[in-house]
């Protein structure tokens, strides 16, 4: 396997606060990465450096290198590297103005695509492999904030993937959502890694356990062991990592 | 509590319900098509031997709507611009100091803006003093900080989520403000430059003293020009009771303008929705 991405001593802060501590951390091409950890560990935020969207935040800075195909992005232009390392949040964030159509065309739209049949057939395909398709598919001039909970974030994994970008980031991408809405989303996790790169932070060990080929533990923002998921969740190598596994912090 | 509240709320409806009450019952006899489209009369007392004819306000409600259309058509960019700087782009001391100033000027009673354009223009343009130009841009001043704080606040409503989804499908900046976040924020923006506009649309103190009133149609920029608000306050302080009438004519159709500008607003701005459809 080849390494898609990688960070290089990857150091980010807050204002004065530190917030993650000299990340050095490969992403496999094809693969998921899954990066847990406790709440506050800095694991969103090494994800928000991956495609230059946490120095946005007002006095955030970042160090290091990020590389994508071995090029550091924080060479290139953020807006090229977000289009080539898409997101999808927490909190389901549909665009309250538009329609379902019109949120997963909107990376095409915002970027001066008007093609009406190129648009149909990326929202087509887009949702489709989203496993949107069927439930949207007589609704798709619904405002996209009225499906339910689990199809919203469903329908902002489609506007990620209509962007056609080569690598996925995801937020905690379930933590609001109903465990079958959850299991919906893993395993659509497991068919996107086919085609992307998938890195997904979350909280929960056995979603990592679940969905992700290497797994790596945060801890007050060091990076204290990476590994095979199973090879890390069975024998860790690291005291911190078993305590928090066998769930006696965290 | 509940019933103290109430009987708040029915005390200060009690003005609002007279006011109301009494343009309507004293303006409404005047307003018929002379009233929309005649100038206004020669002053008509009881005793006179003359024939008193009803007149008409056309010249103030072409005025008032030039006015406005100008001033409007030159604070709403520039407030919404300054709007957009103070939530999405500014940062530090100077962001500050135009909010600041900007809700100072909001608080400044607005007879010192026609003041303060009058100033100007005896300075920078003597001929031009009371003119439709420099009324407009009394209102004008009025208008912008009031217009950048509301829009202001309207942006800042729409949750930082929906810049960041934006950004992380690599749209630039200054689109995601354009198309997305001003998109959102758009009944917010509209209703704050509609309540501006109603809000300078009754001024009267500003205009005395720039648009200057004018007896005739016009609709020359350099000229004096009339309006509602000018015909009111000259009107009513006469004996004439012609010119009183149209005085009070002239406040309900004001009155009757301003709620059918925030009315329109609310219902031509909710979003709609169309159907769409892929086939295959």
């Amino acid at each position: 396997m080849t390494r898609k991405l990688a960070t290089e001593k990857v150091s980010a802060w807050y204002g004065p606060k530190k917030a993650i501590e000299d990340i050095s951390l490969d992403f496999e091409e094809h693969a998921t990465t899954a990066i847990i950890g406790p709440s506050g560990c800095g694991k969103s935020t090494l994800i928000r450096c991956l495609n230059r969207l946490h120095e946005t935040v007002p006095k955030a800075r970042v160090e290091g290198k990020v590389l994508l195909d071995d090029k550091d992005v924080y060479a290139d232009d953020p807006v090229a590297v977000r289009r080539r390392v898409g997101m999808v949040f927490q909190k389901a964030n549909p665009f309250p103005t538009m329609s379902v159509y019109d949120n997963v065309a909107a990376a095409l739209r915002l970027n001066g695509v008007r093609d009406r049949v190129k648009l149909d057939k990326i929202v087509k395909r887009s949702l489709e492999q989203a496993a949107l398709w069927d439930e949207v598919k007589d609704y798709l001039g619904k405002p996209g904030v009225s499906l339910s909970g689990g199809q919203q974030q469903r329908l902002c994994i489609a506007r990620a993937l209509a962007a056609e970008p080569e690598v996925l980031l995801m937020d905690e991408p379930c933590s609001a959502l109903d465990p079958i809405a959850t299991a919906k989303i893993e395993d659509l996790i497991f068919d996107l890694k086919k085609d992307y790169t998938v890195v997904i932070v979350t909280h929960n060990m056995q979603q990592a356990a679940r969905v992700a080929d290497t797994t790596a533990f945060m801890y007050l923002g060091h990076l204290i062991e990476v590994g095979g998921t199973r090879e890390l969740f069975e024998r860790p190598r690291e005291t911190l990592t078993e305590s928090y596994i066998t769930g006696r912090f965290g | 509590m509940a019933v103290l509240a109430l009987a708040c709320v029915a005390l200060a409806l009690v003005p609002l319900g007279s006011i109301v009450y009494t343009v309507v019952v004293r303006g409404a006899s005047v307003v018929n098509p002379e009233f929309f489209t005649q100038i206004q009369p020669i002053p008509c007392s009881p005793r006179a031997n003359l024939t008193c004819t009803q007149g008409g306000i056309g010249n103030a409600i072409v005025g008032t709507f030039l006015l406005l259309g100008l001033s409007s058509a030159i604070a709403i960019p520039l407030g919404l611009l300054a709007g957009i700087y103070l939530a999405e782009y500014g940062k530090g001391p100077l962001v500050f100091a135009v909010r600041f100033f900007a809700d100072v000027m909001t608080g400044l009673p607005s007879i010192v803006m026609g003041l303060f354009i009058f100033a100007t223009f005896q300075i920078a343009f003597p001929g031009i003093v009371f003119s439709a130009i420099a009324g407009a841009l009394a209102l004008a001043v009025i208008i912008i900080p009031f217009v950048a704080r509301t829009s202001e606040e309207a942006l800042r409503l729409v949750p930082g989520s929906i810049r960041e989804a934006a950004l992380a499908l690599g749209v630039p900046k200054y689109r995601v403000t354009v198309r997305v976040v001003l998109s959102s924020a758009r009944e917010g923006i509209v209703t704050g430059a509609l309540l501006a506009m109603a809000r300078v649309g009754g001024e009267t103190a500003p205009l005395l003293l720039t648009a200057g009133g004018n007896s005739f149609y016009s609709v020359r920029l350099d000229q004096p020009i009339a309006a509602m608000s000018l015909v009111i306050y000259n009107f009513a302080t006469t004996p004439y009771a012609n010119w009183n009438a149209l005085a009070w004519g002239a406040a309900l159709l004001l009155v009757v303008i301003m709620l059918g500008l925030s009315i329109a607003a609310r219902f031509l701005l909710r979003h709609r929705f169309h159907e769409q459809r892929i086939r295959g």
